[in-house]
């Protein structure tokens, strides 16, 4: 009676016109230990059936794809950032305190090249002064060799004296 | 839409997209880069998954789709070669050893089968959707699909028989 039944149903089966409960009660069948010998054939079919429902999809799947956008962002807000530094002092230009600063360092500037040229000009001065000095020296050493020269003759009018 | 939300919303289905993407491309690596780039772009297109009357016959006619370009393309060239599932049994009891080959022979089988059919035999007989389902996954009309069915598990039973009479007759 069961045999036959399963009989119709494999026949309905191989037609695809069965429902799904009765592929069921077939997969049922087939599972159980006592197959009649002529339908052992058919075992390994729902057999396989019914271990592929069992396969599992066990990988991780990355669905972070917020974080990436963020990350994406980022170097082009570094981009922004730089340009920015860039651009904008030149736009602005100077505040009024920088100006005021410059002027201070402007002045402080002119004060410093005067006082250092009045230095110079002192300083140009002791230079001729001590060319004077040169020349000064410069006859010391001529009036030494007249002294010479005359320490010279002392020495002959003396041998003269002598000689007398 | 949260990602917790858009987890317990694919959840229920990812498996079924799994074994249907490795039902077309055979090797598991494969399968699984499939299902990952799906469930990726249902992620992408998250503010949209409400419009979908149907997110699991959505996702399983994408998964046919890019499986099927997958096959098409050139990537798919070494799938052939490529794919080897070693499993470690590492029982390996005579009966158990015998079980799992005729369950190989099975699916040697369906690997043979035309791509139509093994998606029909895998929707049908391995997720158990009925065919008013099917038909809206595939596009096609539910007496064509039925048809279709029919000659597919008439191939497996004439392959089985045969290889379960091999040597006898």
């Amino acid at each position: 009676m069961v045999l036959n039944n399963i009989e119709e149903l494999l026949e309905k089966y191989n037609n695809a016109e069965t429902s799904l409960k009765e592929e069921a009660q077939l997969k049922a069948y087939f599972a159980s230990d006592d197959v009649a010998p002529h339908l052992e054939h058919y075992k390994p079919l729902f057999q396989y059936f019914s271990l592929s429902q069992q396969e599992q999809y066990t990988k991780d799947v990355p669905l972070n794809t917020k974080k990436t956008k963020l990350y994406q962002w980022i170097s082009v807000a570094a981009v922004a950032v730089l340009m920015l530094g860039l651009i904008v002092p030149q736009v602005i230009g100077p505040s009024q305190e920088e100006l005021k600063q410059q002027e201070l360092a402007m002045a402080t500037y002119n004060k410093t090249m005067e006082a250092l040229s009045l230095v110079s000009i002192g300083m140009n001065e002791g230079k001729q002064q001590l060319n004077s000095l040169a020349l000064v020296s410069d006859n010391l050493n001529y009036g030494i060799e007249g002294a010479s020269k005359l320490s010279e003759f002392s020495k002959t009018t003396n041998k003269i004296f002598k000689n007398k | 839409m949260k990602q917790a939300d858009f987890v317990s919303l694919v959840m229920p289905f990812k498996d079924k997209v799994f074994r249907l993407a490795k039902r077309l491309l055979v090797s598991r690596e494969e399968a699984e880069d499939a299902t990952q780039e799906i469930l990726l772009k249902l992620w992408k297109n998250k503010q949209k998954i409400g419009e979908y009357k149907n997110v699991e016959a959505f996702s399983m006619t994408m998964t046919k789709n890019f499986c099927l370009d997958r096959l098409k393309s050139k990537q798919a060239q070494n799938l052939k070669i490529v794919h080897s599932n070693y499993t470690n049994n590492d029982s390996s009891l005579q009966k158990q050893v015998e079980a799992r080959d005729s369950m190989d022979w099975v699916s040697k089988i369906m690997e043979d089968l035309p791509e139509q059919q093994k998606i029909i035999v895998q929707l049908r007989d391995i997720e158990e959707y009925d065919f008013a389902e099917i038909s809206k996954m595939l596009d096609m009309n539910e007496t064509a699909i039925r048809v279709s069915l029919s000659r597919a598990r008439k191939t497996i039973r004439e392959k089985l028989t045969s290889t379960h009479r091999y040597g006898i007759k």
